[in-house]
């Protein structure tokens, strides 16, 4: 058997795809900030809290990090209602996003911040900086430097694994892809497309890391 | 008819999860085969070879595993086959596992000193020889820390084939919450099991990578 290939419904609805590959990306950056955030303040509790916030920052990475993003979706979306919570598909998504990547950017970040000489602390105490003084100053930025690839490969990582909030109808590219398959059961072409896409996207992010990285971290 | 959460649903639960360690067992010996290849052909001394097996990785590595899932459920339709979603999940996971232990297994055949290679060269051995005698025996101690490291992803990663219909924890989750209406304990339970699997494994990849370094 041989199957044509027919691209033509794909190209007729690629307005609603560019539409979703734009939440996509709105999605990502917002969870890349907010997780940015969330990843150094876990990285200040998890190294320099004290006991009771450490262990509660580690329970937070090891919980996040062992169980899959899917169902840290679903518990959102669906169980949180149960408390009384109730949030929109597009904002769920940038919660369970966040939570979830701020696990990765903190396990990530404190692996920066380890790296950090000890004497380089105690010089930033000496000059009489408090604790939290020679973090912001002394420790973050160079910590930053360290694990910057690490954390860009995370942050592509994690613009890929949007996808998954399709599964709770956030309209993004690939929740698109399902609508256009629905309507035109052209299926393998549709998610070829969107595949091509998302490879587009995640180079395009790489160069943009690489640019950052040039501009922020390459003085000295 | 909306029913309680039982006893039941939650031995079914833990039921499931014999699909969720088959799919990452398919999915580890899959992708381990075709990734030990894809890493070797990584480090080949022949330029066009390396850069078909980098393309091969890129690709991988920059698009959903979601939609590799889909081009693999929809893609085999197009033979004039109509798989089951296990074959698709399968085929899926241990195409999408062999481009991250390729790159992993890679970063560890570097990692052996160059002096190494050279020896074995002076030595008279070929490339094969060298691989084989010299570098692999040391490449693979150190990399089992960071493929236990990758087994915790793929544990996890299986949950995405519930979206085709592959019927593991995370599907089996599905069917118990639209019976009960009580997803927050479901999806709560499920993920409890899932960190069951994946922590003792994080645990343990730690715990390995310590000793390597304490050996050195």
């Amino acid at each position: 058997m041989i199957y044509r290939f027919n691209f033509r419904d794909v190209w007729a609805n690629f307005d609603l795809l560019l539409d979703g590959a734009l939440l996509t990306l709105q999605l990502s950056a917002i969870t890349m900030a907010l997780g940015l955030l969330i990843g150094i303040a876990g990285a200040l509790a998890r190294s320099w809290g004290p006991p009771p916030v450490q262990w509660t920052a580690r329970g937070y990475v090891e919980v996040i990090r062992n169980t899959p993003l899917l169902i840290q979706i679903f518990i959102v979306y669906f169980g949180l209602p149960g408390f009384g919570i109730r949030l929109d598909a597009d904002t769920a998504a940038v919660v369970a996003l966040t939570i979830n990547l701020g696990a990765y950017a903190t396990e990530i970040i404190r692996a920066g911040v380890e790296a950090i000489p000890r004497s380089q602390v105690e010089a930033g105490l000496s000059l009489g900086l408090s604790h939290l003084q020679t973090f912001r100053y002394v420790v973050v930025f160079p910590a930053l430097r360290v694990i910057y690839p690490a954390l860009a490969s995370q942050f592509i990582l994690l613009m890929l694994a949007t996808s998954v909030v399709s599964q709770i109808s956030a309209r993004e590219l690939f929740h698109i892809a399902g609508f256009i398959q629905s309507r035109t059961f052209r299926d393998f072409e549709v998610y070829l497309v969107i595949t091509g896409m998302y490879l587009a996207m995640a180079l395009a992010f790489r160069l943009i890391f690489a640019g950052i990285h040039l501009l922020v971290f390459r003085r000295r | 008819m909306i029913r309680d959460l039982t006893w039941l649903d939650f031995a079914y639960l833990v039921y499931a999860m014999r699909w969720t360690i088959a799919l990452t067992a398919l999915a580890l010996v899959g992708g381990g085969l075709l990734g030990f290849v894809v890493a070797m052909l990584r480090v080949v001394p022949l330029a066009p070879v390396r850069w078909l097996a980098v393309g091969y990785i890129q690709a991988l590595q920059g698009t959903p595993l979601l939609a590799q899932l889909f081009v693999f459920y929809f893609g085999f339709a197009i033979f004039g086959y109509r798989v089951q979603p296990w074959v698709a999940a399968t085929a899926a996971f241990s195409i999408y596992a062999s481009a991250f232990l390729a790159e992993i297994w890679r970063g560890c055949v570097q990692a052996i000193p160059r002096t190494q290679w050279e020896a074995s060269a002076a030595l008279g051995l070929s490339f094969g020889e060298q691989l084989r005698h010299i570098i692999l025996p040391q490449a693979v101690r150190i990399a089992i820390p960071p493929t236990v490291g990758f087994l915790v992803q793929l544990v996890k990663n299986t949950s995405l084939a519930a979206v085709i219909g592959f019927i593991e924890l995370t599907r089996e989750a599905q069917i118990t919450t639209a019976a009960t209406f009580k997803p927050f304990a479901v999806y709560g339970i499920a993920a409890g099991l899932y960190f069951c699997i994946c922590f003792p494994l994080s645990e343990l990849s730690q715990r390995l990578e310590r000793r390597l370094r304490v050996a050195r």
